[in-house]
């Protein structure tokens, strides 16, 4: 790892140099009111003066629809065309949270816990992810409770850390990094010396992680999940803006002798996701839904995956209509 | 709401109720209250911050139970109730509405037209939101609304907080969720999204009551409200119903008259 400085119109020229170099760029951007990533072409186009963006980076590694393979049967042949990895183009994350960025991790654990992922690791190896650390946080944010912090590298290729000056302490984290940082190689001087913490926000610890495996590890049978979901609607907010969920459901769009197979978004927070054709669903009421999503996240994948299933983001609690706290809600079960 | 919350002690404690369904202070503004003993009832808030349409909730059985429950009811919730009351969905002996008037009373009702009663006195009229952004569409050319509503429904991604916010969702099975046939397509892309608004309106006509509920719930901001409130704005004068006033006649598309005035029906 390479630690440099980049100044403001350093930044600007780099930015240039990246888009011109025919990568497709994806970055916050302020509209309708929101701001979430969208390509952009410009840096005038990203967003400024805000703490999260609605949604997570994670439709770019995994989109919200996706045709795993399309077919059509011509005199009595079948002809399947498969996902092509060569389809997917270069990408550059930019912009990002070091809460996001830790999210590819379990999102990949996930995606390759048994058979490889063709298409999510197609996604990952055409993406370069350059993080922007934390100097601002709200009430939901707790990346310092799961395992993160503000300025944490982990998933990230290159970590700016801004500073007064406009400019950018650079942490140069990756092969991939290195390469994006050679395509504007002299907007890249000599690290000042400055020290990264200075600019970070402070986020103080929760709760106690291994406290809350602890006690998830005898809460199957707990009234907590009745008594914590009874205003939780069960609808998929919480999952499609969350980092790590990975629930897909897979469709066919199937149209006479032709069609197309999708894998598109799902959560386990709807009734219909565990419903099996017999009627019968093992996770009848939302009690369970919402126990499922939160052993899943704090406990199934730290025991299989080893690695925590949320990155502290926030953002299921604040698109929550009504309210679902995570951080509320883990740090009461903590104190348990 | 200290007098709300000495009732709802009161009703708990007698066990006249097994539950009061009101809202409590929330990370950011009021959020809904499951108070099932008197000691919670001492959380229990009500103001004008309190939008919840808590309404959603009460066709639930596995969560209201089989005993009488109280509801805690701004004016749009009542609507709600009003509209559910219509639909066959509630019984009076179960529920127990209480409001919170003009002049701080507490007000209790059990029966539709008690309800019907005082909410005739609330006129529904558009919000200072609604007005700004449906007048901006009303002005719009039949293309540009095209363009505006595909622009908004591309951003949706297929959660449903706006239908498991609304309380006159309450189908078991939804009519996205059938598959045989596949009457939407389930996946979110543009045009798969507009499908899905559409059928959501279009079983709403009639019956919404512009509680915002939908809305307010959409994490990505789409003002789908606006779809179903203008739709009931546009319906009622022509069934000769007052928007926002459910009337047991029936909701306008679903009954029919003898004595209709269009031959087509006849």
């Amino acid at each position: 790892m390479e630690t440099k400085y980049i100044s403001q119109s350093g930044i600007e020229q780099w930015f240039d140099a990246i888009v011109t170099s025919g990568k497709r760029v994806f970055a916050p951007v302020n509209s309708r009111g929101q701001v979430d990533f969208k390509p952009v072409k410009k840096l005038s186009e990203v967003a400024d003066e805000y703490i999260q963006t609605t949604q997570s980076i994670k439709a770019s590694v995994y989109p919200k629809a996706e045709v795993l393979f399309s077919y059509e049967k011509v005199n009595g042949k079948v002809n399947l065309t498969d996902f092509d990895p060569e389809s997917v183009p270069e990408t550059v994350l930019w912009k990002v949270h070091p809460c996001d960025a830790a999210g590819f991790k379990p999102l990949s654990a996930i995606f390759n816990w048994d058979t490889t992922d063709k298409l999510h690791n197609a996604h990952l190896a055409k993406t370069s992810v350059i993080s922007f650390s934390c100097s601002a946080a709200d009430e939901s944010c707790f990346c310092t409770s799961v395992n993160g912090s503000p300025g944490n590298t982990a998933g990230s290729d290159i970590q700016l850390t801004m500073l007064p000056d406009g400019g950018a302490i650079v942490e140069i984290l990756s092969p991939k990094g290195e390469a994006l940082v050679a395509l504007s190689p002299s907007v890249f001087v000599a690290d000042k010396g400055e020290k990264k913490e200075k600019y970070l926000v402070d986020l103080p610890v929760r709760f106690n992680l291994e406290e809350v495996n602890a006690k998830l590890n005898k809460a199957f049978n707990s009234t907590v999940w009745k008594e914590q979901s009874e205003r939780c609607l069960g609808c998929g907010a919480c999952a499609f803006v969350c980092p790590t969920c990975a629930c897909f459901d897979i469709q066919e769009d199937a149209h006479g002798s032709k069609g197309r197979r999708i894998r598109c978004w799902d959560a386990c927070g709807f009734a219909l996701f565990t419903l099996h054709t017999s009627g019968h669903n093992p996770r009848e009421h939302q009690s369970q839904r919402w126990r499922q999503r939160i052993l899943h996240k704090f406990f199934y994948m730290p025991e299989r995956l080893s690695v925590v299933g949320c990155t502290g983001c926030g953002r299921c609690s604040r698109a929550c209509p009504v309210d679902m706290n995570i951080l509320e809600h883990i740090t009461s079960i903590a104190k348990q | 709401m200290k007098k709300l919350r000495e009732r709802a002690a009161e009703l708990l404690s007698q066990g006249v109720v097994s539950l009061v369904l009101g809202y409590e202070e929330g990370t950011k503004r009021p959020r809904p209250l499951f108070c099932r003993n008197s000691v919670n009832a001492e959380k229990l808030i009500f103001d004008s911050r309190c939008i919840h349409n808590l309404a959603v909730y009460i066709t639930k059985k596995e969560l209201v139970g089989k005993e009488r429950f109280a509801v805690t009811a701004p004016i749009s919730t009542l609507r709600s109730i009003m509209q559910l009351f219509v639909e066959n969905q509630l019984n009076e002996e179960k529920l127990l509405v209480l409001t919170v008037d003009l002049n701080g009373e507490l007000r209790e009702f059990t029966t539709f037209d008690e309800i019907a009663a005082y909410v005739a006195q609330f006129e529904l009229k558009r919000g200072e939101r609604e007005q700004e952004l449906l007048s901006k569409i009303e002005g719009m050319t039949r293309e540009e609304r095209w363009k505006f509503w595909m622009e908004e429904m591309s951003h949706c991604f297929k959660c449903y907080a706006c239908r498991s916010a609304c309380p006159l969702c309450y189908c078991s099975k939804c009519v996205v969720e059938v598959n045989r046939p596949q009457w939407i397509n389930p996946w979110p892309a543009p045009l798969a999204n507009m499908e899905w608004h559409i059928n959501r309106a279009m079983h709403m006509v009639g019956r919404c009551t512009a509680c915002g509920a939908c809305g307010d719930a959409c994490p990505i901001g789409i003002p789908i409200d606006l779809i179903t409130r203008k739709m009931m704005e546009d319906m009622a004068p022509e069934f000769g119903y007052i928007p926002g006033q459910p009337a047991k006649q029936g909701n306008a598309l679903s009954t029919w008259k003898l004595d209709d005035r269009e031959q087509f029906i006849r």
